[in-house]
């Protein structure tokens, strides 16, 4: 046996909410120099046990110890103290202070009669970004910064501390390939310096790329530790979801109908310029690009949310004006957007309500809501998207990231909408929702309804769709149908490089 | 288990917390002063309360919906000014809906600006706050309002009769919360408010109009208003120019009193009803123990800091949780 202590131990760690287990016995353990990571579905208890790490939560028994000695970790500036660092997917930096500011937030190097010592916080800051290899400096302003910048500025923080045990949370969600590489190069550097790190990540590619070992969770129970070197992907996923998943793709193609809805032409300003396509009722349309390739743009468009500059939007052969969502939802059209939580769903609201929010004004019984009709629709949309909740009266804040979106979706599918857009349908979601809503999707366009599937995960777009429009910059590359379509032409028509566009 | 019961206990008082204070205020009074439970003091807190309570019932919608409205004090004193002084020129039968028609214009020029020039509510309503006391002096030349024949009109009877020995003051209030009650609780409109308040974004995505619906809200607070006017200026039949002055701030303590979150997205009218008669017995009660009428504003005060307190310790889990 190795004699070599762990930097961080979590021992037993039981957590309770009202009415949930969310931790039970739960046990993790970090390495010095090691890349450990923590896996589970959404739900599985994985940012709890973060937060009792991080002293957001306290725990309800089991207990903490770093090295040899056991601490309590009273809140995050405790567990910073003691040489914890989170690095959080969602951000937490200041957009109008600069990166040097941001990093040393907190603690600005000072001068006599403590004025900021400006030449110093410009020399260390650059010296840390000069390690992370990126392209702006300590002057810049954070907001003028990309996402996948400001996510390096948060690592960059990261470094200014002496570490002993780093946690990165869905690091990589929003970083291109080539920033991962930087990223892995600067995890692997921490590693060198006997960091213990905990790597939290759905993508199973970057997990058996870069960790030791691989602990996973499921309903809040530890479900076991595995050697990254002696297993492989079947064998943890089984292990999440307790069961096998379905990797094979899906040929399958029905009748298509009419054209449901087509667009010509269509421009927005800067956004996107000249896009042109149609979707046929049963037919499941992808759009597939980078970050900022103006898919969210186009979707935000038909459904009324932006007032395009050019170009003729059809639906059913009728040329339309889509002025706002009320609109679009009047004339058919339906958005799952990109953003769950802000643009999704009102936390605080019961099941319920969310899902029946768009249709509140036709669900009535004299001058008042119907509430037996509604409760009828959300047991319906329950039942069919197998949405796992206590009951409609529970706020939709304290569900899963997988089964908020099923009410998501569930709310769309109610409205009946003869087209409907679905904008990263599984961000941020476990592999066992994911598949389920692959599933969903596909078995809704049987049902004849014209779906537009917008993604910026490739075997999604291949699993899911009939046909592929590649988006670059704002314009159509390239439509692809899903017997053509390879991953390297894909991956060429999204980086701008070979398209055949007609000019 | 025993963490779980506690949790569950910690939630009901969060949750109730409002039932239980009000209940230990009566009992408290009460042993220091025998008169404040009798049946008079009862009726004539709540007959006292009946104007504050009309308007915090308008208040509470457009609280819920994420905006505030500061400029009910003042558009109460400008509906009571208007309704006294139309009534000896055109009659009373007409003098209320003229009012109401003005204090309604009042309304929506507010929900104009929040709702559709999307402008910040506090900003708006703090500027029509003066703008109306402005227009209510300019209105009455700085003068203040009496009906010529105070014994021979009809008037009175919204602020001084009574139905069944209950004065309309009190039906008057009640009826209005029951039937505001009604619409924010179980039609679509006041579904869309909690909604609009919760997270506006959503409701857009979900195809709310969220400017129809604030726009709304501030009219049905005008209304409210206008109603609380009317009983003002027929229980007194004269008033000062300035009757309202100060009464945006009890309105919104009341408000926030009974759980409505300035946040948006929380509250309902019975806890409204329950935060109205707290105010007005607490400074009932203070009253009957002897401190000066002028204390109550200091009390105001007092009351609004330890209800949004307690509200946002229920929500952290914690009394003491400074800025970190």
């Amino acid at each position: 046996m190795s004699h070599v202590k762990p930097v961080l131990h979590l021992e037993d760690i039981v957590k309770t909410f009202p009415g949930v287990r969310a931790l039970d016995g739960v046990s993790f353990s970090v390495m010095p120099g090691e890349v450990h990571a923590l896996m589970g579905e959404n739900g599985a208890g994985k940012s709890t046990l973060m937060k009792v790490l991080g002293g957001i939560h306290q725990p309800d028994g089991g207990a903490i110890f770093m090295g040899e000695e056991r601490v309590v970790m009273s809140g995050p500036l405790e567990a910073k103290a003691k040489g914890i660092v989170f690095i959080h997917q969602e951000l937490s930096l200041a957009e109008e202070l600069s990166v040097a500011e941001n990093i040393y937030l907190g603690e600005l190097p000072r001068k006599s009669f403590g004025r900021v010592d400006w030449v110093t916080l410009r020399e260390k800051t650059d010296a840390i970004l000069k390690k992370l290899n990126v392209a702006f400096n300590a002057r810049t302003r954070v907001g003028d910064l990309s996402i996948a910048n400001q996510q390096m500025v948060e690592i960059a923080r990261a470094l200014t501390v002496d570490a002993k045990a780093v946690i990165f949370d869905e690091p990589t969600a929003s970083l291109t390939d080539a920033e991962k590489v930087v990223l892995f190069d600067v995890i692997a550097d921490l590693q060198r310096e006997g960091v213990g790190i905990t790597y939290i990540s759905h993508r199973m590619e970057e997990i058996f790329k870069i960790t030791d070992r691989i602990t996973v969770l499921r309903d809040g129970q530890y479900q076991g530790t595995l050697e990254t070197a002696e297993t492989n992907e079947e064998a943890v996923t089984q292990l999440m979801i307790g069961r096998k998943l379905d990797l094979s793709r899906n040929p399958s193609h029905h009748e298509l109908g009419e054209i449901a809805l087509e667009v010509r032409g269509l421009s927005c300003g800067s956004l996107y310029e000249d896009v042109s396509f149609h979707v046929r009722s049963g037919e499941v349309v992808g759009f597939y690009g980078l970050v900022g390739a103006g898919r969210t743009e186009i979707a935000e468009t038909l459904f009324g949310l932006r007032t395009p500059s050019h170009g003729t939007i059809l639906l059913e052969g009728e040329d339309v004006r889509l002025n706002s969502p009320a609109d679009a939802i009047a004339k058919g059209i339906s958005l799952v957007p990109e953003d769950r939580k802000g643009q999704g769903l009102v936390l605080g609201m019961n099941c319920r309500d969310n899902m029946t929010l768009p249709q509140v004004d036709d669900l009535k019984a004299g001058p008042f809501v119907a509430e037996g009709a509604e409760i009828s629709i959300f047991d319906q949309y329950r039942d069919r998207l197998d949405i796992r909740t206590p009951g409609w009266k529970q706020k939709v804040g304290n569900l899963s990231g997988g089964n908020q979106q099923k009410i998501v979706i569930g709310k769309w599918l109610s409205m009946k909408p003869s087209v409907l857009i679905v904008d990263e349908p599984t961000r941020g979601i476990d592999v066992g929702s994911k598949s389920e809503i692959h599933k969903l999707l596909r078995s809704l366009a049987a049902q004849g309804y014209a779906v537009i599937v917008i993604s910026s995960e490739m075997p999604e777009v291949l699993h899911v769709s009939d046909r592929i429009v590649a988006m670059y910059s704002g314009r159509v590359m390239r439509t692809f149908t899903s017997e053509e379509v390879t991953e390297d032409s894909l991956i060429q028509a999204i980086s701008g490089l070979g398209g055949d566009k007609a000019a | 288990m025993v963490t779980v019961s506690r949790r569950e206990i910690g939630s009901m008082l969060a949750k109730q917390g409002i039932l239980i204070a009000f209940a230990l205020f009566m009992i408290g009074f009460t042993l220091a002063n025998a008169k404040f439970l009798s049946v008079d003091n009862v009726f004539s807190v709540v007959r006292s309360s009946a104007i504050l309570g009309v308007m915090a019932l308008g208040v509470t919608f457009v609280v819920i919906s994420g905006n505030l409205d500061l400029s009910v004090g003042s558009m109460m004193s400008f509906s009571t000014i208007v309704v006294l002084d139309l009534h000896d020129k055109i009659g009373p039968a007409l003098a209320i809906p003229a009012m109401f028609a003005m204090t309604l214009c009042l309304g929506a020029f507010i929900g104009f600006l929040v709702g559709y020039l999307r402008l910040n509510s506090l900003i708006v309503t703090l500027g029509m706050l003066s703008a109306i006391h402005g227009l209510t002096l300019t209105y009455s030349g700085g003068q203040n309002m009496d009906i010529a024949d105070k014994e021979g009109t009809w008037f009175s009877v919204f602020g001084q009769g009574a139905i069944l020995g209950v004065p309309t003051p009190i039906l008057m209030f009640l009826s209005l919360a029951a039937l505001l009650g009604l619409v924010l609780a179980k039609t679509p409109f006041g579904r869309k408010v909690y909604a609009v308040g919760g997270n506006g974004t959503a409701a857009t995505f979900s195809g709310i109009k969220r400017a129809r619906t604030v726009f709304t809200c501030y009219l049905i607070s005008a209304g409210c208003v206008a109603v609380a006017g009317l009983i003002q200026a027929s229980r007194s039949l004269g008033s000062q120019n300035t009757v309202g002055q100060g009464l945006e701030l009890e309105v919104l303590a009341a408000v926030i009193l009974g759980g409505a979150s300035l946040m948006g997205g929380v509250g309902t009218i019975f806890k409204t009803v329950i935060g109205v008669l707290i105010l007005g017995f607490i400074q009932n009660g203070l009253l009957l123990l002897g401190l000066p009428f002028y204390f109550q504003f200091v009390v105001t005060w007092i009351i609004i800091i330890l209800a949004v307190w307690l509200d946002i310790a229920a929500k952290r889990g914690k009394l003491w949780s400074p800025i970190a």
